[in-house]
């Protein structure tokens, strides 16, 4: 179980009429790396094909998956899909050489949302969000720091963020907020 | 900032999210105890260190995670190409003519 300060409890942490921000729930998260041929035999335990263009996302039922590299995928799932995950992937131990790490107590997920979600993004992303297409996601940099940015909607984004960054990460978005709010 | 592209993500992205990481293309000898210390001192420390078109490694580290290879101008800062880890050096005549 998954011990997260106080101050990092799901829910809203910042609300107007055109941007909100809060904290997700706990889910389950995994490192899943292997070599091109162990895709499909990997896909077929986890219930969609892997994708192999880096960015480009799958899900099936609560299960999700991004490829971030070419031999690397994080896949995220409920809580008690956890242990069938594992025992699936473990199936493949003797014929596709793979490592399966479980990171779901290393990282938090904030919701940005609303139609200025987007320029809030930009305080601390020097990408151009626009590159990153709606379906799709990324492994890139928030002010310094390593996330994973989903892009769920238009102006709907999610941010995975390592659980020992996010005082600062949530520290700059919610200053963001207030510096929008103000005008 | 500098726009780099990236290889293996096929996509120009900011310098931010990308580590330099040395010159490119120095093999480590086969067998290092056979090495005069001549020649080991050479593949730890000497570099090219040149004036113009650089052979540089780098790395993608906030994304795909991958080594790759550039080769940048050291006078302009431009970046001529980047390609694979392991494909072979591009001719550089081409590249610095496909630049003027
Ligand atoms: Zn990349």
């Amino acid at each position: 179980m998954t011990v997260v300060p106080h101050e990092l409890v799901a829910g809203v942490l910042s609300e107007t009429p055109d941007l909100s921000v809060s904290l997700m729930p706990l889910r389950g998260r995994f490192s899943l790396r292997l070599m091109p041929e162990g895709t499909d035999p990997a896909g077929e335990v986890l219930g969609f094909r892997l994708p192999t263009r880096i960015g480009a996302r799958q899900a099936a039922g609560s299960r999700e998956v991004v490829c971030l590299g070419p031999d690397e995928w994080l896949v995220v799932c409920d809580d008690a899909d956890r242990a069938v995950i594992e025992q699936g992937v473990a199936t493949l131990a003797a014929s596709v050489p793979h490592a399966l790490v479980d990171l779901s107590d290393r990282e938090l997920t904030v919701m940005v949302s609303g139609s200025r979600a987007t320029e809030l993004l930009t305080l601390g992303w020097p990408r151009d969000p626009q590159s990153v297409a709606v379906g799709t996601a990324r492994r890139t940099v928030f002010d310094g720091v390593t996330v994973v940015i989903w892009r769920d909607g238009e102006t709907q984004w999610r941010l995975d963020v390592w659980r020992s960054f996010a005082p600062h990460v949530l520290d700059l978005l919610l200053t963001g907020c207030r510096e929008l709010a103000a005008g | 900032m500098l726009l780099i592209t990236c290889p293996y993500c096929q996509e120009t992205l900011p310098e931010a999210e990308f580590v330099y990481a040395g010159e490119a293309h120095i093999a480590r000898p086969e067998d290092p105890s056979q090495v005069s210390d001549e020649a080991w001192r050479d593949f730890l420390f000497i570099r090219t260190n040149p004036k113009g078109p650089h052979f540089e490694r780098w790395r993608h580290l906030h994304g795909c995670g991958r080594f790759f290879n550039a080769v940048r101008d050291t006078v302009s800062d431009r970046f001529l190409t980047t390609y694979k880890a392991g494909e072979p050096k591009p001719d550089l005549a081409t590249l610095t003519g496909e630049a003027k």
